[in-house]
Order: C-alpha cells, then structure tokens, then sequence
C-alpha cells in the first residue's frame, strides 16, 4: 500500500454475521423453503438411524433376555425318513454331554383340542397338543399371561396350558370363569395362558400337557421329539457338533440342531438392509435440499446485484462480498440442519414410544447430519458466491 | 490547494466490434473544497467518468491520482480501501437497504472502514442530525418518502469524512421541490468543507454550482475553472 494511513478494508466478526442475514431477514419465506429440503433430507437420515438403533437394541435385548445358549434338537425331516423321532434315550444322552445345562423334550400327541365337544373333529383350528416336561417355560424363557405353568401336582389331575394364539383360538381370553376344552376326547381345566414364546413360536398355536399326563390319557408314547438344549454360553459350537451322535449315533443325519436365537440375529441383519436403504433415500433428499439452497443463492445474487455494486462501492473487498453469499448458504443448511435433526429425533422418539422401544439416536447420525448440512450449505453456496464476488462494481451498479 | 482528484489523458473504451469510446482524453482536476457538476447530453460519458472517479472502474489509459493515490497500480483490494476510507458516493437510485433503519443505513457507510459498531452508529447520528433527519433515525428505509431517502443516502456518502463525495443524478429520481431541498443539502456541505462532484443532466442545477464541466462525446467540451470562471 502506498502509505498515507490508508488501511485496509476490513470487516468486524459480528458485521460478517449480520450482512450474511440481511438476505434472510429480508425474504423470510423464500429462506424457510429452501432450508426445508435440507431439513427433510436431515431429519429422515437421523430418523432412519435412529429407528433402526431403537429397534436393533431392541433385538439385542430381546437376544439378552432369551440368551444365546438355547439349541434346538429336532428329528430331520426328509426322503426316506418318514416320520423321524428321535431315539428314546435321546433324553437321557444329551444330559450327559458336559456343558449342557438342562434338557427338556417336547413331544407331539396324536390328540386334537377344540373349544367344545360339539365342534365338529375336521376343524381342529391347526392347534397342535404337545407332551412336555414342567421345566420347560423356564428353559425357554417364556413367560405365563395367566395363571401357572404345569406342574407335577398337575400329572395326577389332567390339566392344560394354552398358548398364547390356542388360547385366542379356543376362544379362552381369562382364567376366571375357569374355562374347560375338549381334548382328546374329554374335558381338561386350562390352568394357565402363555405369553407369545419368542424362541418357540409352535408353542404359540399349542396346548400343552405334561408327558405323564399325555401318557395316561391320550396315548403318547413318551418319544419325544423335540429337545430344547440350554448350554454354557462358552461351549454353544462345540455342543452344537457333539448333539447329533449324541442323539443318535447311528443315523447322526438324521438329527436337525438348530439355534432359535439365529431368526432375531437375521431379523435384525434383515433391518439393517433396510437401513441403508432409506439412508440412501434420505442422501438424496438432502442433495435435492442442496440444489436448492444452490438454486435461491443464483436468484438471490441476480436479484441483489445493486446491494453487491453498493457494497463494493462502500468499500467491500471481493472476498467480502463472497464470504457475505456463502455464510447466508450456510446459515440457511446450518438452520435446515438443525431442524433436521429435531424433526428426526421426534420422529425417532413418537415411533419408537409407540412400539414400546428405548429411544436411541446415534452421535453419528446427530453430528454426521450436521456436518453433511454445512457440507452441502458450502458446496450450494460457493459458486453463487465466486459469481458475486467476480461481479464488476459498474455491471453491479447498472439498473436496467 | 492540494488536488484531491487528478485526471490526465484518461480514455476508457468499451471492447466489441467495433470497440465504443466512452472517454477520449480526459484532463481534469478537482482541488479539496471544490463543488463542481459535470453536465452533458446522455451518451456523453458521465457515468463512465464517476465510475473512474471513484475507481469503481479502470481507465484503458491515461493517469487518475484519487486523493494522492495513483489508481493504476493499485489491487483490486487497496482500491477497496481507498473507496471505504476516501470516496462516498451518491446514487440516483438511492441504493438504501430497506430492511434497515435510517441509523443502520448510514453507519453502512462506514461497515468496511473496521471501526467499532458503537462508534459508526455515533458517527452516523451526529451525521443524520446534521442532513435534517435526527428525527427520523429508528424508522426504517422504506418507510421514508423520495426525497428522505436522498437525504439518507448523502448522509451515508459523507459520513466517514471521506476526501471526494460523487454523486450520480442525485436528484434524477425526485420532483423539483425536493430536488431543490437535495441541492441545498450539498451546497451546504460543501462550506463545511467537503468535496463534491455532481453528474446531472440538469443545466438548472449545474448551473447553481460554482464550477461546471461540460462533456460531449467522452470530451470535456467546457471547463468554468480552465475559462477563468473561478469559484
């Protein structure tokens, strides 16, 4: 500079913020619109991550409770096999194996249950009759929605326990009125209701006997088979692999072991899929957002061409009048962002109350939105920008 | 007297085919104190000329010294120094932003200097006071009428004390009352002493000035100060 005290133009901090606002404040409307897409583009990612955490703990809690140690043992079924049962000492062996804790068989009764005997024998209502063991529930982490599960007070006395979808089915909704069904061909008293077993889903559509009791009255021939296998969290493969030939040595194909808890591992992979799939709607809502914001600067730089030629001719340096344009972007995908995340964050929050789950947003989707916002406010706001800094004072100043 | 603008041989064509010269050899010489207007037909080059003047644009030739500053080897940055710190204009057009006060239109003038808000606001009451308007300070610019506007839009211009005040058709937008209001509001700015160069059309209004510069085709056909006419 050529001395004679002239400094450089120069602008304070709190001079760039509210020159940056001067073109919100001045067009409310147009500013609310266009922060819209970003806040929508925002708030469906944060409510996308946020959903699927909420219902993925959900899983994982669920996975917590029932543990991940259950196995279920199965006759296979296949060509050839006819209807498999498991050998009769299936039981017995498999309790045997070192680290299996409890054992507890389930075996199926060729009996059918109704609401009364006068409903006709072909509509059994798909309601199976199985002979169990009364550590069972406890085994399966299952739990009573009415009365008590079996148990060996009830051998001596025929009594039933209904799952959750028998019991709809049967039409028995309560234990007051001490309501009886016709099972096998007699009356049995229904002493308790199921809540829906998670790892078991048959059980929800069966009613269900204690072996002694299927014994005695209904011609069950006490082979079981199912067997639900409760093992140390530690040794779950490697019983896994013994199960079979413990089972049954001599045909060890015959023998299907499978882990209930694998369905909600899937269930949960399942959403995640998802997941990224919504993840990439909700980017592409947010890059339409940007073109937008990208789109009102242009107009906004064109319509604002004297305040840009005034501003120079006030002294502003170009960078001046860039830094003026990109904040106003910016402010606007600040703003946008924002309310983004506040929108996803209820919506989060309403969905995630209604189905019952803890409501969890991750940092990630918090501060990611954010920080796309701002991203996309910069990219939106430089070449509008560039183009209102490059802008000569006179062209600026002309009105036509 | 010192020269607060000095012009030499100044030409500015305009490129295209063929190329159009706004100005053909401008010489010009404003001292400090001056009031002078530069009259002309349309076409005849005065807003090309205020533009250089206030080193909004660039001569193709020739020498302007704004204020002791040579504007040829100056960035694009120092000129904007030299226009925050040195030069206040004056548009037809007003150029107020109407979503601020008279107050925050003033103390504008001076947002690029980097002096302190409180210190602008202070600067830009005291000036409002002294153009008539200290009661209409807080209302905001486009609740006033035309010829407040003006007002607030000189008060802008000579806020910062700048060394040459350019004012461009100031009273093009306004009727003949309040034209004649704006006229008397630079005359007596300048006996406070300040620097002013009027364009107009208005030989009415040049003429009031004690020093007239007539162009006619990006020539200065006449000059009162070069005819021995002195203010």
């Amino acid at each position: 500079m050529s001395g004679n005290g002239l400094k450089p133009s120069r602008m304070h901090l709190a001079d760039v913020w509210r020159t940056a606002g001067v073109g919100l404040r001045t067009r409310k409307l147009r500013a609310a619109l266009s922060a819209l897409g970003i806040t929508i583009g925002i708030a469906s990612i944060v409510a996308v991550l946020g959903l699927s955490e909420s219902s993925k703990s959900d899983l994982l809690t669920q996975l917590d409770r029932l543990g991940t140690n259950l196995l279920v043992v199965q006759a296979g079924q296949g060509i050839g096999l006819g209807n498999a049962e498991l050998p009769d000492t299936a039981s017995a062996m498999v309790s045997r194996i070192g680290p299996v804790d409890e054992v507890s068989a389930v075996g199926s009764v060729n009996a059918n249950v109704y609401r009364t005997d006068l409903v006709p024998a072909s509509q059994s209502g798909g309601i199976s009759v199985k002979a169990v063991e009364t550590d069972l529930l406890e085994s399966l982490g299952g739990t009573v929605a009415a009365g008590r599960f079996l148990d060996d007070t009830a051998t001596e006395y025929p009594a039933v326990v209904l799952g959750s979808v028998a019991a709809e089915r049967l039409g028995v909704t309560g234990l007051e009125d001490r309501p009886l069904v016709w099972l096998g061909g007699r009356w049995f008293p229904v002493v308790g209701i199921l809540n829906p077993v998670d790892l078991s889903p048959d059980l929800d559509r069966a009613a269900i006997v204690t072996e002694a009791v299927a014994e005695e009255y209904l011609g069950y021939d006490g082979v079981a088979s199912t067997l639900y296998v409760r093992t140390d969290p530690e040794w779950v493969d490697a019983v896994m692999d013994v199960l079979p030939p413990t089972v049954n040595p001599e045909n060890p194909d015959q023998v299907q072991v499978s882990r209930p808890t694998d369905a909600i591992e899937a269930k949960a992979a399942a959403e995640s899929a998802f997941t990224n799939l919504f993840l990439g709607l909700g980017a592409v809502a947010l890059l339409v957002g940007g073109v937008g914001i990208a789109n009102v600067m242009v107009i906004s730089v064109l319509e604002r061409r004297s305040e840009i030629g005034l501003r120079r001719a006030l002294g502003a340096t170009r960078r001046h009048v860039a830094v003026q344009f990109l904040l106003e972007a910016l402010i606007l995908a600040a703003v946008g962002g924002i309310g983004g995340v506040l929108l996803g964050t209820g919506v989060t929050a309403a969905y995630a109350r209604i189905r019952g789950w803890g409501l969890l947003i991750p940092g990630l989707a918090v501060w990611g939105g954010l920080a796309a916002a701002l991203l996309i406010g910069t990219i939106a706001g430089l070449y509008p920008a560039l183009r209102a800094a490059r802008l000569s004072p006179t062209e600026a100043l002309r009105t036509t | 007297m010192s020269a607060v603008l000095e012009m030499s041989g100044v030409t500015r064509v305009y490129p295209g085919t063929p190329p159009v010269p706004a100005l053909r050899g401008i010489d010009l010489r404003v001292e400090t104190g001056e009031l002078v207007s530069v009259v002309g037909p349309s076409g005849s080059g005065k807003s090309t000329l205020l533009h250089i003047m206030g080193t909004l644009d660039r001569p193709t030739a020739g020498r302007v010294e704004v204020g002791g500053f040579d504007v040829s080897r100056m960035s694009d940055r120092q000129l904007s120094a030299l226009r925050s710190q040195r030069i206040g204009f004056v548009f037809q057009q007003f150029h107020l932003l109407d979503a601020e006060t008279a107050l925050d239109n003033v103390a504008d003038g001076l947002l690029y200097t980097g002096r302190p808000a409180a210190e602008r606001r202070l600067m830009a009451a005291d000036t409002l006071e002294r153009v008539g308007l200290g009661h209409r300070m807080r209302q905001h610019a486009n609740k006033l009428s035309g010829g407040e506007r003006q007002r607030v839009a000189v008060a802008r211009a000579v806020v910062g004390r700048p060394a040459l005040v350019l004012a461009d058709e100031p009273t093009g937008n306004l009727d003949s009352k309040t034209s004649e209001a704006i006229v008397d509001l630079l005359e007596e700015l300048h006996t406070e002493g300040i620097t002013l160069v009027v364009i107009t059309h208005n030989p009415e209004i040049a003429a009031r000035f004690p020093r007239q510069v007539a162009l006619r085709d990006g020539m200065v056909e006449a000059d009162s100060a070069r005819a021995g006419v002195t203010a």
